[in-house]
């Protein structure tokens, strides 16, 4: 923190205002909203990948007491609007994957919901199904949106490249695993629609679901206060709360509950595609780079596309003369993919950065000196000048931090007993995303206090804290003086807070909306005082190129009896604008960081070819990193003052976390070992040949 | 989950008679597994058995310098026992690998002796399956197999036991005590788990209405030099890959007068590697002899698509825990 702001909100390092709230027990969590005599909604699933639904045979389910309805796609339920076909549930007998809705039991215990459900029988006509991602997949297409790029000729800086990488890299499908389940508590009555949702946007809510049930905005109430993680799983809307509103509309006047069980989270809740990457490297003598190739392939639900741009970072990273990148989407009978933290960077830096090292490794040029040797002074992409760029600083202090000095860059070349020990690098970036068009309402008070009102989301991440400090920067007040109300459509409209734009899109908002209140009413306001106000465009947005960087460093144990991996250190070094509140964000930060751990080590969604079935389908299965996975981890960061971005400074740091970890852990394993894990997860069987 | 009774047993004789004339009737104990089974629709019980206040929770000393564990010892407290931590270091060390603090703390002996296989298309109700639904297939022969059996198989089920402590008590040749509608009996602990073969919906040869009631451990100075080793995907609260227990006796001349070996992650059941224990008994611990002896164990090994690795993970894993036993040696 620069010392123009100490003593100030922004950068002050504070607790979590509602902490105490969690830790008692108190927060309200979607599920946990109060209400008279709610009613409980358990999904019927499709067994079977593809094909039709037969027939539904519901009556003694329908005739098992407390049971208050039954919801079937005959009658199918109304919706205004069934474009969206992850939305469009009970619209049809086709299923598209195994686990997809094909109805519900509406009960008056979940007990009793569960048994009814038991006593549904339902025949399915299956067809062929396919959930299998090849790069020879004879169905695969070029997705919409022209992703296609080719900069300069990379074959032709290929062939004259004295050093060339060409290398395959796979990451599985993996999940968001919230540990808050996909939770909806709705009550229709009088033409109108409650929704108690765990979400990472209520506004986002209110017009999918106003839309798809033919409701006005204001017809439709989302609340949502507390979140437990999303990830990007909680983003968009998912089927489970079309489900939710469907079986309230079929008992009107008494609220729902629906929160999916973990193994219904698997299929409904969404996922990250798994990749395939091909990355092409041709440097010369000097290590320069002269083309760089990323070709992408990933799967897509048949029924509704959904693309990550995967290669998107490796078109700006580093400087080349031509860089090329490709994209191909293979439609499968799978669950809707959808976004999951850092949902292009997280795949597509993990093949970039370890195709790196592999060029580090063949010209014996050491990594952090060949990422700078390659840093371009403006965006290779668009060719616009940085807002600011210091991945350089973060990767020389943290090189200084680490102890990158002392590494002997041979390979399998320090062992501690049974262990062999290694020490990787890599580069993170993540884009500036803001999404204007947000508002916030500011009042005064009687007891003084400013009342600041914003349809913002606290997914778990610290928004009650932060937002509170950005507020009281903005009034040039104490954070004790300032009220905050998000979570809820009662609040003045904001977007969901994808691609790390939270603090930015709202931050800017409010400032723009304080300096609305001071303009008005100035320094010595009245109470009953008030502005509503949003932030003007920013010109700065189409003038420069704007991404927050980063480099990861991990030392890895690699046991020689039995292949297992340790992650003994990892530390994070970020440029990432002006740091709101250096506790949360170090939490995200090294939240992120863990996460990379997992995808390196552990995280995996395993699909059963035959079956069409999610395998791993619980938290047994599918393994996250658990605390004795992390062991010494440390984020920090550069001072970095930025004042293009917004008025605040800041970058966003919910996903950089993440990107480039994995790949920090993949080049230690092969510093450990000389093993080149190119396939994630590295689990023991893997590196069973390092004995 | 579907309606069920429920009864709380006083004693170890009401919980049997409770059960008996009951086919759909189980014993409930900590819970950790059953309930979750419930709860997925992978068992159904028509009756509750509840023998929380039935079973014995203490460990008592036996006259012949042995223990006697109660079936409603939790693991967590047997894990803590004075007595098991220095005389029968890999039992503690093996339950330790186990779960969670939490499960630990409410799962029992007799439970965890009696928890069923982690075997995904077990646990998806929606699968076919020959151990949860006889006749229904086998979905794991032709599926993902990374977790599953490479020794002692069958064509109706290739499952894995999940329990890590009795794979400690095989190695100590414990004595598991059960009393049931004909009277108590005395089952050796390598008795109690079964292959597949064409029943793999029976994971032991308990009869129904049989109540484990105590699990013995004899006098046995080699079980002071023991330990456990789990190979796992992550570094705590995963199932075992591979994990095995040993014992070991080293003579004067620094061979091995002595031996015990079982391994976990390979079979229907835990399993006693007699054939490892042969080869090395008399021989230097060398890292090559134990390899050479674990090989021998293995040969009979049937890999499925995706678990090979487990035969030189295996290996590894007993080299790795005969050179902890050895080193200083």
């Amino acid at each position: 923190m620069s010392d123009a702001l100490a003593g100030r909100p922004l950068g002050a390092d504070i607790g979590r205002l509602d902490g105490p709230q969690k830790v008692i027990g108190a927060a309200t969590y979607a599920y946990e909203h109060p209400l008279t005599d709610p009613a409980y909604v358990h999904p019927l699933l499709s067994t079977v990948a593809g094909g039709r639904i037969a027939r539904i045979d519901a009556v003694q389910a329908r005739a098992l007491p407390g049971v208050l309805a039954v919801l079937t796609h005959d009658p199918a339920p109304e919706l205004a609007d069934t474009d969206d076909a992850e939305l469009s549930i009970l619209q049809s007998p086709d299923v598209r994957f195994r686990g997809q809705i094909v109805g519900a039991i509406v009960a008056e215990s979940i007990e009793i919901a569960v048994h009814a459900a038991s006593l549904v029988e339902i025949e399915a006509q299956a067809s062929e199904h396919d959930v299998v991602l090849r790069a020879d997949h004879p169905q695969l297409y070029e997705p919409s949106g022209d992703m296609d790029t080719d900069r300069g000729d990379a074959e032709a800086g290929l062939r004259a490249a004295a050093t060339t990488i060409d290398a395959t890299y796979t990451t599985p499908h993996q999940h968001q695993g919230a540990m808050e389940p996909h939770t909806t508590v709705a009550l229709w009555s009088d033409g109108t629609l409650r929704l108690y949702e765990s979400t990472q946007s209520v506004h986002g809510v209110r017009k999918t679901i106003g839309d798809l049930f033919g409701l006005r905005p204001e017809q439709v109430d989302v609340t949502a206060p507390y979140v437990g993680g999303g990830f990007g799983s909680k983003g968009t809307v998912h089927a489970n709360t079309v489900l939710a509103a469907m079986a309230a509309r079929a008992v009107p006047g008494r609220p729902v509950k629906l929160a999916l069980t973990r193994r219904q989270v698997f299929t409904l809740g969404s996922h990250r595609t798994p990749t395939i990457q091909r990355v092409r490297l041709g440097a010369d003598a000097g290590g320069r780079l002269l083309a760089i190739t990323h070709d992408v392939w990933a799967h897509t639900s048949r029924t509704e596309e959904y693309i990550d741009e995967i290669a998107a970072a490796t078109r700006m990273m580093y400087g080349a003369p031509s860089i090329a990148t490709t994209h191909r989407l293979a439609p499968l009978d799978v669950p809707f993919p959808s976004w999951m933290r850092a949902p292009s960077e997280a795949p597509g830096m993990y093949a970039l950065e370890c195709a790196i090292d592999e060029l580090a490794v063949a010209t014996r040029i050491d990594p952090i000196e060949l990422r700078i040797r390659n840093d371009p002074p403006s965006d290779p992409d668009t060719g616009k000048p940085w807002s600011s760029r210091n991945l350089v600083r973060c990767l020389r202090e943290g090189a200084d931090r680490f102890g990158w000095a002392d590494r002997d860059p041979a390979p399998r070349s320090r062992r501690d007993g049974p262990w062999l020990v290694g020490t990787g690098v890599a580069a993170a970036t993540y884009p500036v995303f803001d999404t204007p068009g947000s508002e916030a309402r500011i009042a005064f008070r009687e007891d003084g206090r400013y009342e600041v009102r914003i349809g913002a989301m606290d997914v778990g991440t610290g928004t009650w804290t932060s937002l509170a400090q950005v507020a009281a920067e903005a009034l040039g007040v104490g954070v004790e003086r300032v009220a905050l109300h998000i979570g809820d459509t009662a609040l003045p409209y904001s977007h969901v807070p994808g691609g790390s734009s939270g603090i930015t899109s709202w931050g800017a908002t409010l400032c723009g909306a304080a300096r609305a209140f001071r303009d008005e009413h100035g320094e010595s306001p009245s109470p009953g005082d008030a502005v509503t106000a949003g932030a003007p465009e920013n010109p700065a947005d189409d003038a420069y190129a704007m991404h927050a960087f980063g480099a990861h460093f991990a030392e890895v144990r690699v046991d020689v009896h039995t292949g297992e991996v340790r992650v003994s250190r990892m530390l994070g070094m970020f440029a990432v604008g002006r740091v709101v509140n250096p506790r949360t964000a170090r939490s995200q930060l090294i939240g992120g960081m863990t996460f990379g751990l997992g995808m390196a080590l552990h995280e995996e969604v395993v699909m059963d070819p035959a079956l069409g079935a999610i395998v791993t389908a619980d938290l047994a299965g599918y393994h996250v990193a658990a605390n004795a996975d992390v062991q010494d981890i440390e984020a920090d960061w550069v001072d970095e003052l930025d004042s293009h971005v917004n008025p605040m400074g800041t970058k966003g740091i919910g996903e950089i976390g993440i990107v480039g970890a994995a790949a920090a852990i993949a080049n230690a394993v092969f510093h450990a070992t000389a093993i080149r894990v190119r396939d994630l997860p590295m689990t023991p069987d893997k590196l069973l040949a390092a004995g | 989950m579907r309606p069920f009774e429920y009864e709380r047993a006083v004693d170890a004789a009401g919980a049997v008679a409770a059960l008996a004339g009951r086919p759909n009737a189980a014993y409930l104990a900590g819970g950790t597994n059953l309930v979750d089974h419930m709860k997925l629709g992978i068992a159904n019980p028509e009756l509750l058995v509840d023998v929380g206040h039935a079973l014995d929770v203490r460990i008592d000393a036996l006259t012949d310098g042995g223990l006697r564990i109660g079936a409603g010892v939790r693991n967590a407290d047997l894990a803590a026992d004075m007595r098991v931590r220095e005389r029968y270091p890999a039992l503690a060390r093996a339950l330790l690998s186990g779960a969670s603090g939490q499960l630990r703390n409410l799962a029992t002996t007799g439970g965890n002796l009696l928890q069923r296989t982690r075997c995904p298309y077990f646990q998806d109700a929606t699968t076919p399956c020959n151990k949860r639904e006889p006749g229904s297939g086998c979905s794991a022969l032709d599926g993902y197999t990374r977790h599953h059996a490479i020794l002692g198989a069958s064509e109706q089920c290739v499952a894995t036991h999940p329990s890590d402590m009795a794979v400690a008590l095989l190695v100590f040749d414990a004595v598991v005590q059960v009393v049931g509608p004909n009277g108590p009996r005395r089952i050796a602990i390598a008795d109690l788990h079964r292959l597949p073969g064409d029943a793999p919906e029976r994971d032991t040869t308990l009869e129904h209405g049989e109540l484990i009631t105590h699990v013995a451990l004899p006098n046995l100075p080699i079980a002071a030099r023991s330990t456990y080793r789990k190979v796992r995907d992550r570094a705590s609260y995963a199932f075992a890959l591979v994990s095995t227990a040993a014992a070991v006796e080293l003579a004067g001349d620094g061979t091995i007068a002595d031996v015990r070996i079982a391994f976990g992650g390979l079979a229907h059941k835990p399993w006693r590697a007699t054939l490892a224990e042969d080869e090395l008994r008399g021989r230097p611990p060398t890292e090559d002899a134990v390899r050479a002896a674990a090989l021998a164990e293995l040969r009979a090994a049937e890999p499925l698509r995706d678990n090979a690795f487990k035969i030189p993970m295996a290996s590894g894993a007993l080299v790795a825990t005969l050179r902890e036993l050895t080193a200083g040696a």
